[in-house]
């Protein structure tokens, strides 16, 4: 098993707001900070344009980890969106962790256009946390999946 | 079908050096709808554009994917050049593959993957893309401006000069701000009154700005081109339109015990007061915290003593409401509190002073009438020694990490002045580094050192002790590796700068980010240094970050410039990517509205063919030219029948399956 884990390559979908999360992913770049490959950033205007919904499709493909990125409470462009997502996630990761998909592949993280190298550290956590949770088999549907990387 | 064009950027060696661009295009030709590809050195040069140009007209492209650096960097180029050529603008998507891939990883294998990965995304979400059309709204032409110090004067005359109106609306009772205070400035040792109260005059004589002194912005709402101020006038207890600025009711006040914050405190003024002589508007205004009459009903001298009749002891807060085009923010900045600095002293004794309280003591309008004395004893002190970086560039719990950029010139000025003033005063200066990059500096810096003999040690200082009525001052003197001990008449702390405490405020109010230090955040550090992320906000001196007087002035007009660039247009496009609901699905539940933060969607009873069956539904309608486009509404519709333009559910669970595929 924990040879297995060593190689194991998570596929972690990160959702990030437009104006902070995705930029302090971008500066996160420009100051050469890095993080895994595994993650995989789709913008979206707020954090609370995600729906529960792009969740659960991205667990059901495959994925092994989701994390959402916006405003710090406060400070969302829209004023209040970033509250709409903490409010809604919090209720869906505790639904998600009923049916099996632990808390630790669901993570929503605030994140300032300013915050680089705290992007960096977030994503460096996650990606280490969903590593060690191995990979996601609860609700997949295997048939998104390729034979070679199930079933061994 | 549609059919999709990617081109993959090398960015010189940015992207290609770690991502095998080749294998990137050639990966892309195996995607659904991706009819050509290319990789091509810079895709935003003029020759890389008309490569997409002229791909876009040879192969009748419907769609693009450029794979290159950020969207929030070169989206609207691509966009544009596509649009150029006949294709909707909003057919093109960037696949970000230089921010969040080549520049943060190493390995080429694992990094091309990603980028594979990330084009497929792109074009995923382009195979579901679908024309937008842009509306208009129309412009405001008047622009505010928050804080009246020397960023927002500047700001305000370069936009009145272009013809446009302009509110400046300033907390304190008077416009000026901190360059009020200064006595002289470097690097040219002129007169900071005599180049900035000309300036605060003409700002008030002019027929296009409107001064709100005592004034506080309290809630802005709307968008680029059509926000909505609520400013609250706070009680003056003085009429503007009577008071004639004599100051005959500030000599008769009988309470004088307030500190008097124009001279940080160092000495106390009248609970009616004019904060200075050239205050610009000159009116008195009553401290009620300080008023007699206010505490106990009684006095009422000031009332009395006024011919003009002007105090109002009922006066009360004003809200007005303006509409404005563009909103500068020009809050500005103070010294930081030395609470937390035990080791220089600095609350126990009143002869360890903050550079800006020397400059008050400097100062011919200040406390002392200009003549150096030390605030204990009202003696000439005979040796000084200035500290550097007091809570700069530190990395303790009260300290900045960042340079405040203006304290080595003002030491150098301070200390130069006190030498040409008292030549037998000896000047010291514990410094970490002298930081002198501008035109002129480093020449003011060294006429400091070699004309008027200032000694600079390089070296912290540790404490400083009141010992028989000096103050002693431990340091260090790194280039010789010995203690220094000097016993001083005053010391200087060079205390760190920070912005306005209203700066947070104000930045949730504009919806506009801040950094960790609560300076302003730029939209782009380089190409937009005085434009916000947010449209429409602009911004202007120090709230942007540390800088000196030149600085902040040009970056003054700079933002002026990008204001009446934005006036000066009559409508601005819209953003297409708007929430839409199908009515067919619509139940008029009202779930989105309760959640919009805009007001943008409201009801409407219309009639419906639903398959045939014609009836009149309550049906959710959006406001195209106040929806925003945050989604907030798509998430709370219950029977899925809201949706965001550019960023559709269908889209985005595109980019998630091709993400896991």
């Amino acid at each position: 098993m924990s040879v297995e884990n060593k190689e194991f390559k998570p596929t972690i979908v990160a959702f990030c707001c437009n104006w902070c999360s995705y930029a302090g992913a971008d500066l996160a770049g420009s100051g050469r900070m890095q993080y895994p490959a595994d993650v995989k950033i789709i913008r979206v205007p707020c954090s609370c344009r995600v729906n529960p919904m792009f969740i659960l499709r991205a667990f059901q493909r495959g994925a092994d980890g989701v994390i959402l990125c916006g405003c710090h409470p406060g400070d969302c462009h829209y004023s209040t969106g970033n509250y709409y997502t903490r409010r809604r996630m919090t209720m869906l990761f505790d639904f998600l962790d009923y049916l099996g998909i632990e808390r630790g592949r669901t993570r929503v993280e605030w994140v300032s256009a300013a915050e680089g190298a705290r992007f960096a550290s977030v994503m460096n956590d996650f990606v280490k946390k969903v590593r060690d949770l191995g990979p996601n088999r609860k609700i997949t549907d295997l048939r998104c999946k390729p034979v070679e990387k199930e079933g061994e | 079908m549609q059919k999709i064009g990617v081109f993959i950027c090398w960015c010189g060696s940015n992207i290609a050096a770690t991502v095998d661009v080749k294998k990137v295009a050639e990966a892309a030709l195996r995607e659904p709808g991706v009819v050509f590809s290319a990789d091509y050195q810079y895709m935003c040069s003029e020759s890389g554009q008309r490569l997409m140009k002229d791909t876009i007209k040879e192969k009748g492209l419907t769609g693009v994917v450029v794979c290159s650096c950020s969207p929030r960097m070169h989206e609207a180029t691509f966009r544009k050049a596509a649009e150029s050529c006949g294709l909707n603008p909003y057919m093109v998507e960037i696949a970000n593959i230089r921010e969040h891939c080549s520049w943060i990883h190493k390995d080429i294998e694992e990094a091309t993957e990603k980028a594979v990965i990330l084009m497929r995304a792109a074009v995923a979400k382009v195979n579901l893309n679908q024309s937008l059309t842009a509306g208009k709204s129309d412009v405001v032409k008047r622009a505010l401006v928050i804080g009246g110090g020397i960023a927002g004067i500047q700001t305000a005359l370069d936009i009145a000069e272009a013809g446009y109106e302009v509110d400046i609306v300033e907390k304190k009772p008077t416009i000026g701000g901190k360059m009020a205070e200064l006595d002289k400035t470097f690097p040219t040792l002129d007169c900071s009154a005599c180049i900035l109260t000309p300036k605060m005059v003409d700002a008030a004589a002019h027929e296009k700005i409107k001064i709100y002194a005592y004034s506080e912005v309290e809630k802005v709402s709307g968008f680029v081109g059509n926000f909505t101020a609520t400013i609250r006038k706070k009680a003056r207890y003085v009429n503007e339109n009577l008071c004639t600025g004599c100051g005959l009711c500030t000599e008769k006040c009988p309470s004088r015990k307030a500190p008097n914050e124009f001279n940080e405190g160092l000495n106390t003024r009248s609970a009616i007061y004019i904060p200075f002589a050239q205050a610009v508007p000159k009116l008195a205004v009553i401290d009620p915290a300080a008023c007699i009459h206010f505490k106990t009903g009684k006095c009422g001298l000031c009332e009395k003593t006024c011919d003009a009749k002007a105090i109002d002891y009922n006066q009360k807060d004003e809200l007005i409401e303006r509409r404005y085009g563009a909103i500068v923010v020009a809050t500005g900045f103070n010294v930081i509190k030395l609470d937390n600095f035990e080791e220089y002293g600095y609350a126990a004794n009143p002869d360890v002073i903050t550079s800006l309280e020397l400059e008050r003591l400097m100062n011919a309008a200040g406390p002392t009438g200009g003549t150096l004395l030390r605030p204990s004893d009202k003696t000439h002190p005979k040796k000084i020694v200035f500290v550097q970086c007091v809570g700069s560039r530190g990395q303790r719990p009260c300290d900045k990490p960042y340079c405040s950029k203006i304290c080595c010139m003002y030491t150098a000025k301070h200390s130069m002045l006190i030498r040409e003033k008292y030549p037998d005063t000896e000047v010291y200066v514990f410094y970490i580094d002298v930081r002198t990059p501008g035109k002129n500096f480093e020449e003011f810096y060294r006429r400091a050192v070699e004309q008027y003999g200032v000694h600079y040690i390089k070296g912290q200082v540790g404490k400083v002790a009141e010992n028989e009525g000096k103050l002693r001052v431990y340091g260090s003197d790194l280039l010789l590796n010995e203690q220094v001990v000097i016993d001083a008449d005053l010391v200087v702390l060079a205390a760190a700068i920070e912005p306005d405490e209203s700066a947070k405020k104000i930045a949730t109010m504009l919806t506009t980010s801040i950094d960790t230090n609560n300076f302003l955040t730029e939209a782009h550090p380089k190409l937009r240094p005085v434009e916000s992320a947010t449209a429409g906000i602009f911004l202007s001196g120090v709230c942007q970050g540390p800088k000196d007087i030149p600085e902040t002035v040009a970056q003054a007009s700079a933002a002026a410039v990008k204001v009446v660039g934005l006036l000066a247009k009559d409508q601005i496009t819209c953003n297409p990517c708007v929430a839409r609901s199908d009515e067919l699905l619509c139940n008029g539940c009202s779930a989105c509205e309760k959640v919009c933060p805009y007001g943008a969607i409201s009801y409407m009873d219309k009639e419906v063919n639903d398959h045939g069956k014609r009836e009149v539904r309550r049906l959710a309608y959006v406001n195209e030219a106040v929806c925003q486009g945050c989604g907030a509404c798509t998430v709370a519709c219950p029977s899925g029948a809201m949706d965001l333009k550019g960023f559709t559910n269908k889209q985005i669970m595109a980019e998630v399956d091709a993400i896991c595929r």
